[in-house]
């Protein structure tokens, strides 16, 4: 456990109570709807905002404790603030503003691994500009790297791309990806966007006005049944980690593998062995009883039923358990009646499509 | 008329020092505003008069003495157009956003640190305007120097002073006229540059 949290905080008639831990690395995303309390909970580890009970530890350092008095002020924190508007300085060169926490560190990074972030960031052509020359992709990367270079001990991330059209979004996000798979930090990453959670986190927090509804690790969260509802929609479907196994250069395809079979998907212009992120939307598995034999599908896994829900008086939702990985499924009330499906039943998955994105080393 | 730019700099070095407590003394320091500059005079002259609590003390101990002398014309010249420049530099602080701010703080810069490198630089053209405002101002000053200082030529004298001394004397009017120019162009000067000043505001302002 690397970050450890327990507060409650009123603000005006907003009553907020929440309690998670974050793990040393990969991505925590806290998820919800606006207001949910999400940027609260971030400004209260950064030291923004002082809660008025509950205590705040980060690799065991404590940084508010209100049995003891504890308080540690925000400049002292060593968190990585990565704010929804950037908030560069104005009057300071993109230079001046990646230095600026630099400078103020205990220990300063050394001009290596300073270099090494800025070209991670792809900030090298910029440093001569002001900020108000920057694009809006450009600014939400300097404001990354400005956080990364102070050395925090924990980086917050407040909706970095929410202001960001859905192009520059696509631009940011590889460099997420590899902040993720490169700094050993803990990350906490607010979002409203489920697919961004999807695609970045390893652990979620879900928020609801004021209240954590559920947490838990990404691929587990994403296939539970409450999870859509609970969230405020439908189920976002499975998301799960594999490995290019092996390129099948004469089909066109390649296998990734998971834990519990493979899946066949077009060739990937990757190495084997890379690991891969997949989503595969509950809308795009089909159920059968038996193995269907004559059917375009290229992937059929065996699977079990796990749980099932009315999740619509249409729809119903259901869990399959495929080796150690789960998958959710959303089948049409008729269709569940018709199979007689029922839980601890074998069946098979017919997966029609599979999203790719990359993922970490870990 | 030497005592002018003095006046504009002790002004503009006591509106610096204003600034962390500026909102607490911000009600009083509004006062010279509102009241009628004789009167300011008026009290300058009890209060730092050679008999006076703090002129005595000052005389005595320092050898200063600000009646009838330039460094009293600058001192009621600071005093009258203080308000002016804390307002200039309050406006600019105030159109800082706050959240620079807190991205300094979680970036490891304490109070201080936040005021000098991230408040001051960016309220930079406020302090500018403000004390050019002020410097405009002064060079009007009449009431409070004439009733604190007197007219003395050369040391005391302001423009307006000059220009009053100027109408008295028989055969002045050419005198006078040449220096009514002058104070113009001077003041045509004064809010140009404070207009430049003002428009580096709301480009940062505005980004």
């Amino acid at each position: 456990m690397s970050i450890d949290i327990g507060f409650a905080h009123r603000y005006r008639a907003f009553a907020l109570e929440v309690a998670f831990q974050a793990q040393n690395t990969g991505i925590t995303a806290l998820f919800g709807p606006s207001g949910a309390g999400k940027t609260t909970v971030i400004d209260a580890l950064a030291g923004l905002i002082r809660p008025e009970r509950g205590r705040i530890a980060v690799n065991g350092r404590v940084l508010f404790d209100s049995h003891t008095g504890t308080w540690i002020p925000a400049h002292a924190r060593r968190a990585g603030y990565v704010f929804q508007d950037g908030r560069l300085f104005p009057h300071l060169s993109v230079e001046a503003n990646l230095r600026f926490g630099w400078r103020r560190a205990a220990v300063a990074l050394p001009e290596a691994d300073v270099s090494r972030i800025v070209a991670m960031l792809g900030l090298e052509s910029l440093l001569a500009r002001k900020p108000a020359q920057l694009s809006g992709g450009e600014r939400a990367r300097v404001a990354i790297g400005r956080a990364l270079l102070a050395s925090p001990e924990f980086l917050l991330l407040d909706e970095p791309l929410a202001a960001l059209d859905a192009a520059r979004k696509q631009e940011i996000f590889p460099y997420l990806e590899r902040l993720r798979d490169e700094q050993r930090l803990p990350i906490v990453y607010v979002s409203h966007s489920l697919d961004e959670v999807a695609r970045l986190a390893d652990t979620i927090v879900l928020l609801g006005a004021g209240r954590v509804l559920a947490s838990g690790p990404l691929f587990d969260l994403l296939t539970d049944l409450r999870f859509g509802e609970l969230s405020g929609g439908s189920p976002y479907g499975t998301v799960l980690e594999a490995r290019v196994a092996r390129h099948l250069v004469e089909h066109g395809l390649s296998l990734l593998a998971f834990a519990g079979g493979e899946l066949a998907v077009a060739t990937l212009s990757r190495a084997e062995g890379s690991r891969v992120r997949m989503h595969i939307r509950a809308e795009d598995i089909i159920l059968a009883r038996e193995r269907p034999r004559a059917i375009s599908a290229n992937n059929i896994l065996p699977a079990t039923i796990v749980a099932l829900r009315d999740s619509t008086p249409q729809h119903v939702d259901v869990r399959l358990g495929c080796g150690q990985t789960h998958f959710v499924a959303r089948i049409t009330r008729a269709s569940c009646k018709r199979l007689e499906l029922c839980e601890g039943q074998n069946v098979f998955a017919i997966v029609k499509s599979v999203t790719i994105t990359p993922a970490g080393n870990g | 008329m030497a005592a002018l730019p003095f006046a504009a700099l002790t002004a503009a070095a006591l509106a610096n020092r204003s600034f962390p407590g500026k909102a607490l003394i911000d009600g009083v320091l509004h006062v010279p505003l509102a009241l009628p500059p004789v009167v300011v005079g008026y009290l300058l002259l009890l209060l730092f008069g050679t008999r006076g609590p703090l002129g005595a003390w000052l005389l005595q101990h320092w050898g200063v003495r600000f009646v009838f002398s330039w460094t009293g014309a600058a001192l009621a010249s600071a005093l009258i157009t203080f308000p002016l420049q804390v307002r200039a530099i309050r406006g600019a602080i105030e159109a800082i956003d706050p959240g620079l701010a807190a991205a300094a703080a979680t970036l490891g810069a304490g109070r201080l640190d936040r005021l000098v490198n991230l408040t001051l630089p960016l309220a930079l053209p406020g302090l500018i305007a403000g004390a050019i405002t002020a410097f405009a101002a002064s060079l009007g000053e009449f009431g409070a120097i004439i009733t604190f200082v007197s007219n003395i030529p050369g040391e005391t004298r302001t423009l307006p002073l000059a220009i009053y001394a100027a109408l008295q004397a028989p055969g002045g009017e050419a005198e006078a006229a040449r220096l009514c120019v002058l104070s113009i162009l001077l003041a045509l000067l004064g809010l140009t540059l404070a207009e430049v000043a003002n428009r580096r505001v709301r480009s940062f302002a505005g980004r």
